[in-house]
This record gives structure tokens, sequence and C-alpha cells, in this order.
């Protein structure tokens, strides 16, 4: 057995929580280069803006986007780890309310029925899977809303099958269209549960955006659905172009005989996961 | 590029074409979902806004906290799509324009042209550029909604695109 102290796992969502606020992950960064060599006009003008935001986010220490989001923060907890201190949660929450005071992040999160805000961010959205060993790898997801609330699940017949999920894929792109702020990155769950799926397509946000899925027709997947989307033409911040995802990637689970749920999770153009291994 | 001082005349208003980019400074008024709530409610008790309308904008955002020496912190904007019930209404009294990110509805695009308004596009994500480009920030109304509360901003070259003109063109229309 391994102790860590939960003072630790708090300090560590605090490092990726004001990392995550202020810079775009590298991938993506190159991503948004390529898309803006191959745009013109307008859609041109919203990458190269994109760009010159981030360098002036990094310069100035702001947020790359006020919308520093609902705080995802995903937890694989060996086996082999007895946590000291306070409960997990607390020590998250704690993270998080420190993260954003001193970030300067916007405090995002309300009732959602009085609409009273938290006022400190908290609290943090986690997820804790247990796996084997002795380490503890967290990963900070700050989630934006404009393209959270363009996120949909279907549970599909088994019927429909491979055509089904990529035509549950496309039409999410094509209901969200300008409004998640396209060029977006698109998470798919497939399988599992009615919530299972919704977490399989999370978790497949915070993969290296643009990496393949190990499984070969999953992959395959991947790339169908970007080349459809691509297809469309809703272009950066849907001015029109080639560029409306920057990537798909899909996670997949058992599911049941008599169902084929498929979960789709979007994500603006501005990625900033970060993780750590404890 | 044009380059656009508030509040416009209706020939600047006119003049504009969705997808044109542009760079406007002037006063912007913020306000979100809550915000325009509180607007309804005073409209319908027959209480002035807290803003004079005529000719005003919104800018639909909610900045971040100011860090030392700035105006305000990162201020991009938010999805226009989620104000379509509260635009037209505004738009009768007399608002100028609006600005936000991503389509907006067929009501708005008709209240825009029967009042020679004009809906900008700010990039969405932009959030860094925007509060760089905000030189004053001052609270108006409703500090307890915190990041969701008006308020007064002096901004200077922010870039916009025309995205829903006067004339009924939307640069969304595919």
């Amino acid at each position: 057995m391994r102790t860590v102290c939960t003072k630790e796992i708090e300090e560590c969502v605090y490092r990726l929580a004001r990392r995550a606020g202020v810079r775009l992950t590298d991938r993506c960064r190159a991503l948004l280069k390529d898309a803006e060599a191959r745009e013109e006009g307008a859609a041109k003008y919203a990458l190269s803006t994109l760009l010159e935001n981030e360098e002036i986010a990094i310069r100035e220490a702001m947020p790359v986007c006020q919308d520093t989001g609902m705080s995802c923060v995903l937890i694989e907890l060996g086996n082999e780890v007895f946590l000291s201190g306070m409960p997990l949660a607390d020590a998250v929450n704690c993270g998080v309310r420190r993260a954003y005071a001193d970030g300067n992040f916007r405090k995002s999160v309300c009732d959602p029925l009085t609409r009273k805000n938290t006022g400190d961010n908290t609290p943090a959205h986690l997820h804790v899977d247990i796996g084997k060993g002795d380490s503890v790898t967290v990963t900070f997801l700050p989630k934006g809303f404009g393209s959270e609330n363009m996120s949909l699940l279907r549970m599909l017949t088994p019927a429909e099958g491979r055509e089904g999920i990529l035509r549950t894929v496309e039409e999410a792109v094509r209901i969200a269209g300008s409004r998640p702020c396209p060029p977006v990155v698109v998470g798919v769950g497939i399988g599992g549960t009615f919530d299972g799926c919704a977490l399989l397509a999370k978790k497949a946000l915070t993969r290296e955006v643009g990496s393949r899925h190990p499984r070969a027709d999953v992959a395959a997947i991947e790339e169908e659905a970007l080349a459809r989307i691509n297809a469309i033409g809703i272009g950066p911040q849907g001015f029109g172009g080639k560029t409306t995802a920057l990537a798909v990637m899909a996670e997949i689970a058992p599911t049941h005989i008599a169902g084929l749920p498929v979960a789709v999770n979007m994500q603006c153009h501005c990625v900033r996961c970060e993780k750590e291994v404890l | 590029m044009k380059r656009l001082m508030l509040p416009l005349s209706e020939q600047e208003v006119l003049s504009l074409h969705a997808g044109d980019p542009v760079l406007l400074s002037g006063t912007l008024y913020t306000a979100r979902d809550c915000a325009h709530k509180r607007f309804f409610e005073l409209l319908d008790a027959g209480m002035p806004l807290p803003f004079p309308i005529k000719g005003a904008f919104l800018y639909y955002a909610g900045p971040c906290p100011a860090p030392a020496g700035k105006a305000v912190g990162s201020c991009g904007p938010t999805t226009s799509a989620r104000m379509n019930v509260f635009a037209p209404r505004l738009l009768s009294l007399g608002l100028g324009g609006m600005i936000g990110k991503g389509e907006m509805s067929e009501e708005v695009r008709r209240a825009l042209t029967e009042n020679r308004a004009v809906y900008f596009a700010a990039i969405g994500g932009a959030g860094a550029f925007y509060g760089n480009s905000i030189k004053k920030s001052e609270l108006v109304a409703f500090p307890d909604l915190l990041s969701e509360a008006v308020y007064r901003f002096e901004v200077e070259d922010f870039p916009l695109v025309v995205a829903m003109d006067a004339h009924g063109a939307s640069v969304y229309d595919r």
C-alpha cells in the first residue's frame, strides 16, 4: 500500500486548473494553425484572431476563453493507494476554489433552479475509476457550456448499427451549427448504459486531440465521422469553410444485446485538458 | 478594414453587409440570460431599464475578474441563440444592435430589418483578445449576478464580423 494525502491531490488539481485556463494544448494549437492555412475570408480571420488570442492570453496571463468552464476532474486511482487526509471530493473542490480565485477565472457554476452562483466554481464534476497499481492520475478538463449545451445522447437500436452512429454524430454537429464555437472537437461514446455512454464521450475528449482509437473499427468511425462533418461546410465560427471539426474521438464499451447507446459530447476549439500522474 | 465608432448612424448601419469584418469602438453594455430576464420584468412592471436603450449595443458576455492593472479579465462572446427570445422586443424599443456569437433566429432577423439594426459576431473563444481591448468597465446593474451583471464597457477596436445585417442577410446562410 502507498499512502497519498489528499492535500497532494488538491495541489495537483490547483496546478492543472491554473495551467489549463490560460493555454491551449500543443496539438490543438497546431490543428488551428493548419486550419488557418486552409481557410479564407471571414473563417481565416476568425482563426488568426484565435491564434493571436492565445498569444495575448499567455503574455497577459489571462484565461484563453472567459468561459473557464465547469471543472471536470477525472481521477484514476490505483487499488494499492490509501487516501489520507480530507475526503477526496473536498480536496478536489479546494483545489478548484483556489485556482479559480487566484487565476482570475470566471465562476460559472450556479443552482439550476434559482440560478444563484455558488461563487467559487464548485462543486467540480468528479469521476473516479479504481484501477491497478499505486499511482493516481488526475485529469482536469474545464468544460465551457457553449459547446456542452450542444451535446446529445441517443439510444439507437442494434439494427441502426455503424451507420446510425455516424448519422447521430453528423446530426449533432448540424443541429449545433455555429453555436458551439466551431471548429469543434467531438467526443463520442459508443455502448455502455445511458449514463455510462455519456461518460465515455466525455473521456474521449481527454485524449490527445486527433489521436486515433487503438481499435481499427473505432478509429475508422472517427475518421469517417470527421470527413462527413467537414463536408457540411459550417466552418470556423459558422462563417463557412472546410474546418467544422478539428477531430472526432470515440470511446467504446460493451452494451446490452437490445441497445446501441451513442453520446456526442461537443467541445469547442478551445481544448484545455491537462493531466498529471502522482 | 472598416473602423466604426458607436453610436452608429442609420447610414452606417445600412452600409454594413453580412460577412464584412469591422473594428468597433465605443460604449457597450453586457447582458446575458439572467440580466435579460430582469430587463423584461422591469419592462412588464412599467419601470425603466438600467441603461438608455436608444441606439445602445448589447454585448452578450460575462467577464472574468480583472487582473491587476486591467479594466476587466477575459471577456469573449457567449452563444447569442439563447437570447433569441429577448432580442426582438429590445430592438423594437430602439436597441441599436447586439454582439455575440453564432446564428440567431428568423424572428431576430426580421426585427433587425424592421428596426434597422445590426448583429455582429465576435470570435468565440478569443476571450483574452476582447478583454484586453476593453479599456473601461463600470457596473451598471444587478451586482448579485456577479459575472452575469450588466457592465458598461468602453472598447477599442473590437474585431467583429457583420453576422446579420439590416437588409436581412446573414453570414450563417448556407
